[in-house]
């Protein structure tokens, strides 16, 4: 294994708290004794890794002036919790969390605290140790444990925004978040990540672990608005208990390299997930969401739709994996994937993979890539409507579709504003719409 | 103000209009009716430049204007409009978003900026009332599981927001039950007038009752085999097309 993380992990062991070293050492151990995939790791196979630097320092830690930095963070009502660099910002986050909700951060827990994250931590990663998730829990100083109390029902959302910010050299953030949502719970986060400059080299390695207990519902959002330089090797890792339901939305603006790793596990009868996402690479960028969704007991349904538009020279993967283990009777497992190419040099590679041991299930799956719509164009056109204007307006329809499934209403108008703008588009007549 | 001569056009190879010649001036209203497969609908198509639909022979000056020059907006923004027999449906593009570009793109032809979104969500409640369309459509993808008629009326709404020096309607009336084609034909009334012409695409001559054209002409074989006044649509209705097909053959 190169050693171009060694600094940070040596940093890592050094200011991890006590009950933490056995963890990263088991990491680290983990990590040294692999080897960074290549293209010929079916895995990787289109995805390559040659954007990642031949050493990255550990991030700085210190205060940092976010307006300064041009980064200006949304109000989706509810709670607020800032980290810059991996860091607990105090001055930016919402102090007073709602009850039934605990915040613990891995730096600051007592003995107790200590104890039940050490339960849990791990839990929905699995015996399986991916390399990246080894390295995040090598570089494991300042986590997250964020728990919704049995029966509690949290109406507005837990926005955690993880912030990159500058410095001279290239940096790497480990950041960590894990999330148990009690039996009957009901909550809404979302994972937010902003960085501060389009050429600030960075890796982030961003590990999510979500424990939705029986009966919960939990809506999980993940934003991935980095900015070019920033390459982001992430995991989402949930499982679902009996009768528990995930509703997830994954969104990723393009950079030089993001990598995300959605796992879904029904691990308990009855067991529901929808998971929606949008991609939207475009210059060089590259993006790859490897999904899999695991249906090891009966009774389940899970149902994925992402959509991507490729523009320019970007590239873009999406894996597709449904795992229907022999169990797994009456499965109904459904799977979209659409992609919009906008220029001749931009590429797609898409591939739905399908496993299925249990023979009395539903499981649909569809990958399709495609230019826009001629009669839909001539439409807009037959009505004054420019042909370029035409192309914008039906690829934000395109994305808008899966943004209408957000059920936070907050963040589907901004969503819907962001990419309004991004698309270029009339934002006053996008407001006054929602 | 539209003048069509001698237009060949074919659609995968296939010869559908075969030397149809057509004027139309400000204040007329002409009907065109014939059988199914008669090219009724090609002709709205090429004079709005669909793709896939090409012209092989003949002119169309529109406004004094090589029409067949024209790209599909700039045909549009020139005043012209189709509304079209089996409108599209374009889910995530919401309806008012959709007008609203409509609308902009004729005022910037005419030099004039943007109409700011609150004056134009108002005028297009209204209009809504017009044409009967519940204004929650406006929020609603483009045509996105419209029933038929709900289409219809789209088209209409389109039509009375942009107000086109030229409306073509090809078969608004199909599909309609008698209260829709009453709204329908209310709306084109409304925007009769001498700077204003209009072509209605029609089978049937029910249409006819409720909005009164100068001019009838039937098309059979991609040509006109056949124009006079109102009282041609009425013989039509008696006698069906049969004896001008056979007239033509």
């Amino acid at each position: 294994m190169p050693d171009f993380m060694q600094v940070s992990l040596d940093r890592a062991a050094a200011s991890a708290p006590p009950w933490l070293q056995d963890y990263l050492r088991a990491g680290r151990q983990r990590w040294e004794a692999s080897s960074l995939p290549t293209r010929k790791t079916e895995q990787w196979k289109y995805t390559g890794l040659q954007s990642l630097q031949p050493s990255y320092a550990p991030a700085r830690h210190g205060a940092m002036v976010l307006a300064d930095a041009g980064i200006e963070l949304p109000r989706f009502g509810g709670f607020r919790l800032v980290f810059v660099n991996g860091r607990y910002a105090p001055e930016y986050s919402d102090q007073t969390l709602p009850q039934g909700v605990a915040l613990v951060r891995f730096a600051a827990a007592d003995a107790d605290q200590a104890a039940r994250i050490r339960s849990y931590l791990g839990d929905a990663v699995g015996r399986e140790q991916p390399l990246f998730t080894a390295l995040n829990d090598a570089a494991l100083e300042e986590g997250v444990f964020l728990e919704i109390e049995a029966g509690v029902r949290l109406e507005q959302p837990v926005h955690i925004v993880w912030v990159s910010g500058n410095q001279a050299e290239a940096f790497s953030i480990n950041q960590r978040l894990l999330v148990l949502c009690g039996a009957a719970g009901t909550a809404s986060v979302i994972e937010h990540f902003v960085g501060a400059r389009s050429e600030q080299q960075s890796f982030t390695n961003g590990v999510t672990e979500l424990l939705v207990e029986a009966g919960a519902t939990l809506n999980h959002y993940r934003l991935h608005q980095e900015e070019a330089a920033a390459v982001h090797i992430g995991r989402v890792q949930a499982r679902l208990a009996a009768q528990a339901t995930l509703n997830s939305f994954h969104l990723a603006l393009g950079s030089v390299l993001k990598r995300v790793d959605l796992v879904v596990d029904h691990c308990g009868q009855g067991a529901h997930s929808e998971v929606n996402g949008i991609y939207l690479p475009h210059g060089n960028d590259h993006v790859d969401y490897h999904t899999c969704i695991e249906h090891r007991v009966p009774n389940c349904t899970s149902s994925e739709t992402f959509r991507g538009i490729i523009g320019d020279e970007a590239t873009a993967v999406f894996n597709g994996r449904i795992h229907i283990h022999r169990d797994a009777q009456k499965t109904n497992a459904q799977l979209s994937n659409r992609n919009l190419l906008t220029s001749t040099r931009a590429e797609i590679n898409t591939k739905p993979e399908l496993e299925i041991y249990a023979d009395d299930v539903q499981c649909s799956h569809g990958a399709t890539v495609a230019q826009l719509d001629e009669m839909s164009l001539h439409y807009l056109r037959s009505r004054g409507v420019s042909s370029s204007q035409a192309q914008v307006m039906l690829s934000f329809g395109f994305i808008n579709e899966v943004i209408d499934t957000v059920r936070c209403e907050s963040l589907r108008e901004y969503l819907q504003g962001m990419l309004a703008r991004r698309f270029a588009r009339d934002p006053a007549l996008a407001a006054s719409l929602s | 103000m539209l003048k069509i001569e001698n237009l060949h056009a074919s659609v995968d190879g296939t010869d559908i209009l075969k030397g149809l010649s057509l004027s139309v001036k400000p204040g007329e209203v002409h009907a065109i009716m014939g059988p199914n497969g008669s090219g009724k609908s090609t002709l709205g198509h090429v004079l709005a430049g669909r793709p896939g639909y090409t012209v092989t022979a003949g002119s169309v000056s529109f406004l004094g204007q090589d029409l067949l020059a024209l790209e599909t907006e700039e045909r549009a923004r020139l005043g012209l409009f189709l509304a079209f027999q089996y409108p599209v449906e374009i889910p995530g593009v919401s309806n008012m978003e959709f007008l609203k570009a409509a609308v902009d793109a004729g005022r910037e032809q005419r030099g004039e900026k943007p109409i700011d979104a609150v004056t134009f969500m108002k005028s297009a409640r209204e209009t809504c009332k017009v044409v009967d369309l519940d204004p929650a459509f406006l929020k609603r993808g483009v045509n996105e599981g419209f029933s038929g008629g709900e289409k219809k009326r789209n088209e209409l709404l389109q039509m009375l927001l942009l107000q086109p020096r030229l409306g073509i309607l090809d078969e608004t009336d199909s599909g309609l039950d008698i209260d829709a084609l009453q709204v329908v034909a209310r709306g084109v009334n409304s925007m009769r007038s001498p700077e204003r012409a209009f072509v209605l695409v029609t089978h049937y001559q029910r249409l006819l009752d409720f909005i009164e054209p100068d001019h009838v002409h039937v098309l059979a074989g991609g040509r006109i085999v056949r124009s006079g006044d109102k009282s041609l649509a009425l013989e039509l209705e008696a006698r069906g097309y049969a004896w001008l097909e056979d007239a033509v053959a």
